[in-house]
């Protein structure tokens, strides 16, 4: 089993701690059966039969603690068959983001000083805080990774001016108050109606994000109707490229609750 | 923030994303930190193909860098070719902007970076 990035130094009151979704994810990404359609999606040089392609990008949206992203960057050569992925990460919350980078940073260099030799790190590219994908070149995502805010709720928190104050020529404040604190938090789980606000933004943004060998990870609470949600994926746009239809799969699954998964993961990409 | 991850961002501002103005941002006041990493010609090759070489271009010179050559080189030029596999080997893989700021060339915008992470969040009345 690869080992879970050392998360100790992510200040919890702000930034989310890894929990079952989370978790859920890195068992997904590294399941023999994602780690093969990876493999084979991203075909490299070293692989026999194959050509090799360009070097995969990875984004996660919302890293919060990092957790995930730099399990994707330290374990790069198992989990993608490659190397040469180069992985960033955009999120909100800056103390996400700053942690994010530590997180990332440790699980990289851990990889390679491990007893495996160079055990396959990619590079990291770095953090960005901003608005979901709003500051991306169109078609240069290869690997999206989403663990949206999915909690159904009255309404979406709104930014606190914290998060803001830094491009209007003031010093960011390092001290936040606990109402900040916790508008902070509340962005990395609310998703008002359904739980489906913020996700539908991204779904949305996916057929301009995404280049065309683009994948995307995204998860699902029982309460965003998931069922909806890829019958609403499998009928999107297909722009320019029409023989080539969106997908989307359940690739992985936790929680059973009478009969309904709690959590899911849906792989979508075109095919 | 890697330098080489200029070449995938544009300007926030909706109304930008149509001009060719708005790529690449361009770093002003630009403070720059360098990693110590092992030159890797197989990951440049393979990284190259993907990037917006005019983009890179002039982000190399408006940061200081040598001149890259016109066309992106191939890989047999990349091996015979040894500075300009250096140059490119620091530009993007040892370069990070720590400090400054990246303007947009179409409406002027300017978005902070602050230790090493630029703030791409939009003041309410450009959202």
């Amino acid at each position: 089993m690869l080992p879970t990035p050392d998360t100790a130094h992510v200040p919890y009151s702000r930034v989310y701690e890894p929990a079952e979704d989370s978790f859920l994810l890195l068992d997904t990404l590294s399941s023999p059966s994602e780690t093969a359609f990876l493999s084979t999606h991203f075909p490299s040089s070293s692989s026999s039969s194959s050509s090799s392609s360009s070097s995969p990008t990875i984004l996660e949206i919302g890293p919060g603690s990092g957790v995930v992203l730099a399990f994707l960057t330290a374990h790069a050569a198992t989990l993608f068959g490659r190397q040469d992925i180069f992985s960033l990460g955009i999120d909100i919350n800056r103390f996400a983001c700053a942690a994010t980078a530590t997180t990332v940073t440790i699980a990289c260099s851990s990889s390679s000083s491990s007893s495996a030799g160079a055990a396959g790190a990619g590079k990291f590219l770095g953090t960005i805080q901003g608005d979901l994908t709003s500051c991306l070149r169109p078609q240069e995502i290869d690997v999206l990774v989403f663990n949206p805010p999915y909690v159904p709720t009255e309404e979406l928190p709104s930014l606190p001016c914290t998060l803001r104050d830094d491009n209007d020529g003031q010093q960011q404040r390092t001290k936040t108050t606990f109402e900040e604190d916790s508008s902070l938090l509340a962005l990395s789980y609310a998703g008002g109606k359904d739980g489906m606000e913020i996700t539908d933004r991204v779904i949305d943004s996916l057929p301009t994000v995404l280049s065309r060998r683009g994948v995307a990870y995204l998860l699902l609470c029982a309460g965003n109707k998931p069922e909806e949600v890829k019958g609403r994926i499998r009928g999107m746009e297909t722009g320019e490229d029409g023989e080539r239809k969106w997908s989307a799969e359940t690739v992985g699954t936790s929680g059973r609750q009478a009969g309904w998964e709690k959590l899911q993961i849906v792989r979508i990409w075109r095919e | 923030m890697k330098v080489l991850t200029l070449n995938f961002l544009t300007c926030a501002v909706r109304a930008c994303k149509s001009s060719s103005d708005s790529f690449p941002l361009h770093p002003k006041d630009a403070e720059l930190a360098s990693d110590d990493v092992e030159v890797n010609p197989q990951l440049l090759v393979n990284l190259l193909p993907r990037l917006d070489w005019k983009a890179l271009r002039t982000t190399s010179a408006e940061l200081g860098f040598p001149q890259l050559p016109e066309q992106p080189p191939t890989i047999e030029e990349l091996q015979a070719d040894e500075k300009t596999l250096k140059d490119l080997h620091s530009l993007l893989m040892e370069t990070n902007l720590m400090e400054g700021k990246l303007v947009c060339g179409h409406c002027g915008h300017e978005y902070a970076v602050r230790e090493g992470i630029p703030n791409f969040l939009l003041p309410s009345h450009l959202v």
